[in-house]
């Protein structure tokens, strides 16, 4: 077993990859709080881990977990009678709405995959890792997600 | 990501999850890093010593669940920041001892009864801690204090009047006993 680093080094090396991996997966607006969510949850487990070795990748599996959540809780919501009212988002970065828009419609495994490669620029294996898959299946799902994308947005 | 990083770590605290907190203070020495368990402060890292290695110490021997949090640390950094300027004579801090054990422990918490201006000799911190043999011993509880300036053990000299050693370097030690007015 190799040492656990403080975990304030987890934060400072990885917040910022996981934020833009939960953007990708569950847009801007929710993704402060499977951030949140995600960070405490590997907080609270933390001290029981018995491997140290690839913590980016532990940190991401958490996050695409709270990700999945965050979909079925959504899908479980009631479907909303009335119009919702049109409330202005406030995105001061530039963002390609439509794009994550569409990669936020893809099923579960491909849009992780795709949100893991392109929002994070991780590698297959990674990927892989984060999903708890073999480096194959996730290249496959990451294969069908940008098919289906370039269906979508041609 | 700043608001996203702040608000993690009050829910950590809220939580119960912030086992170790750390701050720096900007100290007339250069930089201290401060760290406090729920129960006090347990580690005062001085500017000559490695912030990093200072951290994965704590990591190793309290809990992983080290974060940058400085709320826990206000009011330490406060009574420093008074000490620093002459105008507090006496910490009123919690302590968690965590990190003195033994031997070393019993000398380092003898070492914190020493009052503010007045100092002892290596020897009478061994007879204090039980073993006046234990002079070496004494020293070196000294040298691997992990609470210094709170704990004072710059107020620790050699029998003879000799300075002794100190982990913040001699300038150091000789500074802080010059503002307590002893040199």
């Amino acid at each position: 077993m190799t040492k656990l680093p403080p975990f304030q080094t987890l934060l400072d090396e990885h917040a910022a990859d996981v934020m833009g991996v939960l953007r990708g997966a569950v847009g801007r607006t929710d993704a402060e709080d499977c951030f949140q969510e995600t960070f405490l949850a590997a907080l609270r487990a933390y001290p029981r881990l018995d491997n140290s070795e690839n913590l980016r990748g532990w940190l991401l599996t958490i996050a695409h977990r709270k990700a999945i959540d965050h979909h079925r809780a959504k899908g479980r919501k009631p479907i909303p009678m009335a119009e919702p009212p049109e409330v202005p988002i406030e995105d001061p970065e530039p963002f390609d709405g439509e794009l994550w828009a569409a990669v936020g419609a893809l099923p579960p495994k491909q849009q992780a995959a795709v949100a893991l490669r392109y929002g994070s620029d991780l590698p297959h294996a990674e990927i892989a890792a984060a999903l708890g898959c073999t480096p194959e299946a996730a290249r496959r799902s990451l294969h069908e997600g940008l098919k289906r994308l370039r269906k979508e947005l041609a | 990501m700043k608001a996203a990083l702040q608000r993690f770590a009050e829910s950590a605290e809220a939580e119960g999850l912030l086992d170790v907190a750390y701050a720096t203070l900007d100290s007339p020495f250069g930089p201290l890093l401060l760290a406090a368990t729920p129960r006090g402060l347990v580690r005062v890292n001085l500017p000559n010593q490695d912030p990093e290695q200072a951290l994965e110490e704590l990591a190793a021997r309290v809990s992983p669940r080290v974060l940058e949090a400085p709320a826990r640390l206000d009011e330490t950094r406060r009574e420093l920041d008074l000490y620093f300027a002459g105008k507090l004579t006496e910490f009123d801090l919690p302590i968690d001892w965590a990190l003195a054990r033994g031997f070393r422990g019993k000398v380092q918490r003898a070492i914190n009864r020493i009052p503010y201006g007045q100092t002892r000799t290596y020897t009478e911190m061994a007879r204090k801690a039980g073993n006046e043999r234990a002079v070496r011993a004494a020293g070196t509880a000294c040298g691997t204090n992990p609470i210094p300036i709170v704990v004072p053990c710059h107020r620790v000299l050699r029998s003879g009047g000799g300075l002794g050693g100190y982990g913040g370097g001699l300038p150091m030690k000789e500074a802080l006993l010059e503002l307590e007015g002893v040199l």
